[in-house]
């Protein structure tokens, strides 16, 4: 343990020299906006901006790449809070509850929590880096095809187990996601499946951006209009020293979401292939569940922000670690942060840990640099962005059109995708209409391909034997788990009934 | 108000950056052509796989040394297991902006897949920058240390038992897993994963029994003597360094046709003009030569080998066959 804290100080006087430092402001900046604008996360951000890294030695390089990726997890709550519009496929989560506070008039409440969690969630995942790398690494190659399927069930039974909702309806809307999620090339046969009207389109399947962007995106914003019936609009829209103060006190009260959220972000970004996305939506659902009043989430409860961005902070430190220590990406992003380590001439795996302690301890040591350095920096831009709420919706709605039209093309650079995603929201607000949950098809779609490929390796693994779900230690833990969370909500209504009878 | 602007402008600043350069269809070409706007470099697999990782290391050479004008952008186009990609190039015919990324896919998607139309024969040929190897890989700790011993615990395991990862079905690995049942008389369970970064650490999580990684997906977990090589894919004498201290087949006397290379090559659509095409060659032939990519050659097991013009285009086509062949073997195609 000293000696970790020996390396961690080395680290430290890396990190903190003056070009060092100046390059973890500029990341943060740079990945705030990256991560704020719809449709380009800290993927495109990280994948854009690695050129520019060659200009500095390889430490700078993967401290200015790792704080653009803490800053672009921070700037993905701000367009999913303001517009309503997922900044970001990791902060899709956000926007479940973070849109209907800003709606409220809240939005620099939820900007600040989500900020905040962003801060604890970073730190704890940063924290457990430190001490548990090395161990960590061998819990995330303990999870094979069985243990992933069992997680992806788990994930599942959180959203379906909710209570509140109309769990027939919940149901369908699940079904609908994993439909859309078996687009495209099928992994095990590679063969291509659903390729509707034969358009080249599908090949790559349905980007679940292009879904999100266009329910939360362009659905919110006829929803908006046929509420308004053509009158002016404008949001309450209110920022003070004391409102921000006061929101941080407040914030004590989901303290435990946010801790969940950290060490759940934490566990799944570790586990290869996984990444921030399902780590967030995870925590969501889980905050739900396990809420006494779950029926406030979705209506502007600020637990349901803290939750899913203090997850997602933690899962992108978590998913540096395969990276690190196995050469093996946890997320896209850190897949391409890979590319950079091999243009460096640095070798990921588990020698380098050994061989290049300064250039490993230097990028953690900036990891809590650039913590602390997105949440300053974020919290000193909410009134600007709180200005912008203060406009009348019809000339936001235009703004929010076109941001929406942009990041539906951004990732892919196909008009196939803008179609499709103008189709969703028109699908997305009829759904709506009809109180249809619209979460459950997004988690859907993200979680869908990963357990359908985990399900039928497992089988194949297994000559088709459904038991290697049940006899492994930890899948057949999990499952139990899944298997309490999906009956919990269940027995807990019935429970609310019989009390109500009585 | 003006928070307003400044994000339109990010917007629009992004949709330049991204999308403007392949609306424009260029109509004209100067003599000693230059890219007049950057460079899309398509390539025909997902972020973060072999084939992206080395892309995005070219273009990184590329970057460093100056060697072109524009920014070489790269795009990945991986649906339909570069289905998409290829129909992409085809659709761009005479397009002098756009180039591509190949890997054995470029011979296995069209002949899979005949729907899309594609003859890669049709496209230009840039440069052939290198053939990357396979080696049969397994965990130290199974005691494995021959492909004697390696033959002998399959045939105990029997075909339930043993389980070989690999990238998807009618992909290289499972290529290269065909060649090894068929010589040996072996039986296994092949189970198809996303990428080969995970089928290494598969492996090394003991999930599955073997695999035939390419050598910069198991380099690392060699080093820590996580896992061992067999054999290499490859005929005599073509690796150097540690790498060429594995044995090949042919060396263990099991003949000259125990052999597989995954090419990494880059083309442009069809039809793009003859001075476009000499840039490219010229910008591929310098990063050939750069200190990076040799040495990159020699760390990852690569098997240097430089093919232009007409030359790479009869290799894509000898190639082709020879996919042809292994894939109706394989019951994939009739």
């Amino acid at each position: 343990m000293i000696e970790v804290f020996n390396l961690l100080i080395e680290g430290f006087a890396v990190a903190l020299q003056w070009q060092n430092l100046l390059l973890v402001v500029a990341g943060c900046v740079a990945g705030l906006f990256i991560g704020a604008m719809p449709g380009l996360g800290s993927v495109n951000g990280v994948a854009i901006l690695l050129p520019l890294t060659f200009l500095v030695p390889p430490t700078g390089a993967i401290i200015f790449l790792g704080a653009l990726y803490y800053g672009a997890m921070y700037g993905g709550a701000i367009s999913s809070i303001m517009l309503g519009i997922p900044g970001a496929s990791t902060a899709v989560a956000t926007t479940f509850d973070g849109r209907p506070m800003a709606l409220k008039g809240d939005a620099d409440r939820a900007l600040v929590a989500a900020a905040s969690a962003s801060f604890v969630g970073g730190t704890i995942s940063v924290v457990l880096f430190t001490l548990f790398a090395p161990p960590l690494a061998d819990v995330a190659l303990k999870f094979g095809p069985p243990e992933e399927f069992t997680l992806m069930i788990l994930a599942f039974a959180t959203f379906v187990g909710l209570g509140s909702d109309d769990i027939p309806k919940t149901l369908f809307s699940i079904m609908i996601g994993l439909a859309m999620s078996t687009v495209g090339l099928d992994i095990v046969s590679g063969q291509p499946r659903l390729i509707f009207f034969d358009l080249p389109g599908f090949y790559h399947g349905i980007n679940f951006l292009v879904l999100a962007i266009g329910i939360y995106g362009i659905g919110e914003m006829l929803w908006v209009i046929e509420q308004s019936k053509g009158k002016m609009v404008i949001s309450k829209a209110e920022v003070s020293v004391r409102r921000i103060l006061d929101t941080i006190k407040q914030l004590k009260g989901s303290i435990r979401q946010m801790l969940m959220g950290s060490f759940l972000g934490y566990f799944v970004g570790i586990l290869p292939a996984a990444g921030a996305t399902p780590g967030s939506l995870m925590a969501y659902g889980v905050a739900k569940t396990m809420d006494r009043e779950p029926e406030t989430f979705g209506r502007g409860n600020i637990k349901g922000v803290v939750a899913p961005e203090a997850a997602n902070n933690a899962a992108s430190t978590g998913s540096m670690l395969p990276m690190l220590t196995l050469g093996i990406p946890g997320s896209p992003t850190t897949a391409i942060l890979l590319g950079g380590m091999v243009i460096w001439g640095l070798e990921p795996g588990p020698r380098l840990f050994v061989d290049h302690k300064d250039f490993v301890w230097g990028l953690i040591a900036s990891l809590y640099a650039a913590n602390l350095f997105a949440l300053l920096i974020n919290i000193a831009f909410i009134p600007a962005f709180i200005a912008v709420l203060r406009m009348p919706f019809t000339i936001l709605a235009p703004v929010i059109y076109v941001l929406c039209v942009v990041g539906g093309y951004a990732p892919t650079k196909d008009m196939h995708d803008v179609w499709l995603m103008l189709i969703f929201g028109v699908v997305g607000y009829l759904m709506r209409k009809l109180d249809y949950p619209l979460a459950p098809a997004v988690l859907a779609i993200v979680l869908g391909p990963l357990a359908e490929a985990s399900m039928r390796q497992s089988l194949i693994m297994n000559q088709g034997g459904f038991d290697i779900f049940v006899t492994r230690p930890i899948s057949g833990t999990i499952l139990v788990i899944a298997i309490v969370l999906l009956v919990w909500p269940m027995i807990k209504a019935m429970n609310k009934r019989r009390t109500a009878k009585a | 108000m003006k928070k307003v602007i400044g994000m339109g402008a990010l917007a629009l600043g992004a949709a330049f950056a991204f999308g403007v350069g392949s609306f424009v269809q260029s109509t004209d070409a100067a003599a000693a052509w230059k890219p007049r706007k950057p460079v899309e470099f398509v390539i025909m697999a997902g972020k973060g796989g072999g084939a992206d990782r080395l892309a995005r290391f070219i273009q990184g050479i590329i970057e460093k040394h100056k060697f072109s004008p524009k920014p070489f952008i790269p795009n990945n186009k991986g649906g339909g297991s570069g289905a998409e990609a290829l129909r992409y190039l085809k659709d761009n015919a005479g397009n002098p902006h756009i180039i591509l990324a190949t890997l054995n896919s470029l011979y296995t998607t069209p002949l899979r897949n005949p729907g899309i139309g594609v003859d890669i024969s049709k496209f230009t040929p840039i440069a052939r920058l290198a053939e990357d190897t396979f080696q049969l890989w397994v965990t130290t700790d199974s005691g494995i240390k021959s492909v004697k011993d390696y033959i002998a615990a399959v045939k105990k395991a029997g075909a339930a038992g043993w389980k070989m990862g690999g990238t998807g079905k009618g992909q290289e690995d499972s290529l290269v897993t065909a060649l090894l049942e068929k010589k040996f008389g072996l039986k296994m369970t092949y189970v198809p994963f996303k990428g080969g970064g995970t089928v290494a650490k598969q492996l090394i999580g003991k999930h599955i029994n073997s695999t035939v990684n390419n050598p910069s997906e198991q380099a690392g977990f060699w080093d820590a003597k996580k896992s061992i090589p067999l054999a290499s894919f490859t005929p005599k004498g073509k690796l150097k360094g540690k790498w060429g201290s594995i044995p090949t087949f042919e060396e263990l006397g099991h003949g000259t046709d125990m052999v597989y290379y995954m090419q990494r090559s880059v083309i442009a659509p069809p039809g793009i003009p003859k001075d476009a095409q000499d840039f490219y060659v010229s910008v591929f032939d310098k990063v050939y030569k750069s200190k990076e990519w040799q040495s990159y050659l020699t760390k990852k097991g690569l098997v240097p080998g430089w093919l232009t013009g007409n030359e790479l285009t009869a290799y894509f086509v000898k190639e082709r066959e020879v996919h042809r062949k292994l894939l109706k073997d394989l019951g994939e195609i009739k």
